[in-house]
């Protein structure tokens, strides 16, 4: 080192090991003792939709033209037992997000935007709300180990049931509402002491495994004299098998829902370290439906990290019948808007990160109990953004469908894909760009488990 | 009265039958025969009559009851009276494992043993075991009375919340956060109001002397470093 000079000084060089968010998460484990719950789905970087892309109309392939040529985008849900099948118009659906999550304004919100184009929303891990039940005209009702508010009244009211096996976000989890959002009426709803951290049931408290969910099936099927789709909800982790068993077990619809779903609630370990992205689930899905002579019969809604048409349509092309949309949904309502930025600054969070869904002080009154924050959202403006949202989600579903040659969303197929990365292409089982290699399977048609 | 044989009509012909009837019906006593362990008969009901089965059903019999009065001369399976609302089921002989699940309301009087999860989730209901209860019953009970006069198995009370559980008998072991209770005279009226209902106040295995009360310790209703153990 030369003596004359200051030490020439390193710059400082932060590891890739120990990076700013992992000493931030060992100081605050070390400060509080008890680990980060937040809401929203995986933060970090996964192999998704992106990594896709369509082929479009070339020589061999003819595409429609834009606007004169019809591209149906309707869906029927439940016809393999259901007396009275659903039929949504586009095939996007508003996944369940419980009242007690949610604000009464912001689940208004989301079934006035959702019947005024014709889809559907969900209730959640805390009953059925008459106003949820009154601005949704196809309302489907969830059927969770918490149970909480379950009735016979709701369920015959309900339009589809969806029985909640797990979750994207946390696959082996249950839910999670922390005190500072249960209100008196929350309370009252989930026959809880006011105030109290819920923690909800991760298992069925009367059914364990495929043979007794046939039979848990079966008596819902009874109590609502076989009229209603029945829906499994599963996180995507076993994929194939569990396709099969809620095949097996008498569904009518199964709902796949990836690692990049969002949560109310939940530890972020969990969100970050357990279950399937979509991408990687969406094939063994449409397989076992295959296997079993069951796709198209039996229909297949995934979820997680849905965000474009581009996704909707990739996730159509990978066997889809639907997909439904969470996390998307809220933002399309209010959530994480820029001009809330003072709020969320004095928060500790910023517009685009905000994800303390848990903690009821949310400045868009979405993911709130607070009277006065829930006041803040309109429910007849955010139900209006919501259904633009909608709209533009179906419309550049077609365009691509179009382009794609395909008079319905649903003619499109994995043949359409490529992929950008090896990630991707071993996942969704189409070949790597410009080649015709597919990692990982001789043969695609059979090897697909 | 009117008989239904199960060996001629099927669970759907009973159900949809049963569910048909009104509050105002006078078709008001329904006899099953043959039941022969099938699943989920006169589940769904919303009506005041009453059912009495003949044998032994399989699971969820009697689920989601509302007014109903529904008797089972035999076993029950899995789930009897599950998420019941209102009315009454009783088992003349044993019930499997999650029996009043969930259950928001009405009486349910089990004159045998009861299994495993006796009472889970339980969210109002009133579940009165002449005999023994099995492991981890009443987990996350949140509202209502289990009335054993028998023993309970371990585990009993997991993460209770607000329900009260009356035990004569021995108790293999407490669940997180459920501990013993004084007898306060609110209880005890509960205690036989819940039997008078059940029809054993008197007699000699009636009455409400001789039981323990155990409930929530409220010690898991906040996340809390202490408490990591439990969770
Ligand atoms: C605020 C919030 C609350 C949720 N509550 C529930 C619930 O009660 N039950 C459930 O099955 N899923 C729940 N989910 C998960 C969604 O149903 C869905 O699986 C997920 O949001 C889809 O992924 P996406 O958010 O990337 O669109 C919730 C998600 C969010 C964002």
């Amino acid at each position: 080192m030369n003596a004359q000079s200051p030490k020439a000084a390193t710059p400082p060089r932060f590891s890739a090991t120990f990076d700013p968010q992992a000493i931030a998460e060992i100081q605050r484990a070390a400060a509080t003792g008890i680990y980060d719950i937040r809401g929203g789905g995986a933060k970090r970087k996964l192999p998704h939709f992106d990594d896709l892309l369509f082929l479009g109309a070339s020589i061999s392939r003819y595409p429609l033209e834009g606007y004169r040529e019809r591209c149906g985008t309707n869906v029927v849900l439940g016809g393999r037992f259901a007396s009275k099948p659903i039929e949504l118009k586009i095939p996007i659906t508003i996944a369940g997000m419980s009242f007690g999550a949610l604000s009464a304004p912001a689940k208004e919100a989301l079934g006035r935007g959702a019947s005024a184009v014709g889809t559907s929303t969900t209730t959640g891990d805390g009953g059925m709300t008459d106003e949820e039940r009154g601005h949704s005209s196809i309302l489907v009702y969830q059927y969770l180990p918490s149970r909480y508010g379950m009735n016979p009244d709701d369920l015959r009211r309900a339009d589809a049931i969806e029985i909640v096996i797990g979750q994207g976000a946390k696959p082996g989890g249950g839910g999670m509402l922390l005190g500072q959002k249960i209100s008196p009426r929350i309370a009252r709803m989930r026959t809880l002491p006011e105030g109290i951290d819920q923690r909800s049931a991760c298992r069925h408290p009367d059914w364990t495994g495929p043979d007794d969910l046939e039979i848990k099936i079966e008596e819902l099927r009874e109590i609502t004299d076989w009229e209603k789709p029945i829906y499994v909800k599963v996180g995507a982790s076993r994929p194939y098998y569990d396709t099969a068993l809620a095949v097996k077990s008498g569904a009518d619809v199964v709902v796949l829902d990836g690692m990049q779903g969002g949560t109310a609630a939940t530890q972020d370990v969990f969100i970050e370290h357990v279950g399937l992205p979509i991408l990687a689930a969406i094939r063994p899905a449409a397989q076992a439906l295959q296997d079993l002579g069951m796709h198209r019969k039996v229909q297949l809604i995934v979820s997680g990290g849905i965000r474009n048409g581009a996704d909707v349509a990739k996730a159509l092309a990978l066997g889809a019948d639907a997909v439904s949309i969470g996390t998307a949904a809220l933002i399309a309502i209010g959530d994480n808007d820029p001009s809330l930025e003072d709020e969320y600054r004095k928060l500790g969070s910023t517009a685009g990160a905000y994800d303390d869904w848990q903690d009821g002080r949310d400045p868009a009154g979405i993911t709130t109990q607070d009277p006065e924050l829930a006041a803040r959202l309109d429910p007849v403006k955010a139900g209006r953004r919501l259904a633009n949202y909608l709209s533009v989600l179906t419309l550049e579903t077609q365009t691509i469908a179009r382009a794609c040659g395909k008079s319905h969303v649903h003619n499109l197929e994995p043949e359409d894909l490529v992929a950008l990365t090896l990630e991707a292409a071993a996942m969704a089982r189409v070949p790597l760009a410009g080649t015709s290699w597919i990692p990982g399977h001789h043969d695609p048609k059979t090897d697909l488990t | 009265m009117r008989s239904v044989d199960l060996e001629e009509s099927s669970v759907r012909e009973l159900n949809g039958e049963l569910h048909r009837l009104t509050p105002e019906t006078n078709e008001t006593r329904w006899v099953i025969e043959h039941p022969q362990g099938k699943h989920a008969i006169a589940c769904g009901l919303d009506a005041p009559v009453t059912v009495e089965v003949k044998g032994h059903v399989g699971y969820y019999c009697a689920g989601m009851n509302k007014h109903a009065t529904i008797v089972i001369h035999g076993n029950a399976g899995v789930g009897v009276a599950e998420n019941m609302v209102s009315g009454e089921v009783r088992v003349k002989g044993d019930a499997s494992q999650a029996a009043g699940a969930t259950g928001v309301g009405g009486l349910l009087v089990i004159e045998g043993n009861a299994s495993a999860r006796c009472g889970i989730s339980m969210k109002g209901i009133d579940i009165v075991v002449k005999g023994s209860i099995g492991p981890m019953s009443a987990f996350m009970a949140q509202a209502g009375t289990l009335v054993v006069f028998g023993d309970a198995g371990e585990a009993l009370g997991d993460s209770i919340y607000e329900a009260r559980l009356f035990v004569r008998g021995s108790v293999a072991s407490l669940g997180a956060d459920c501990i013993e209770k004084p007898l306060s005279d609110e209880d005890k009226v509960i205690l036989r109001r819940v039997l008078e209902r059940a029809g054993l106040s008197a007699g000699s295995d009636g009455g409400p002397d001789g039981f323990r009360l155990y409930g929530s310790a409220r010690k898991l209703y906040h996340f809390h470093i202490d408490n990591v153990d439990a969770y």
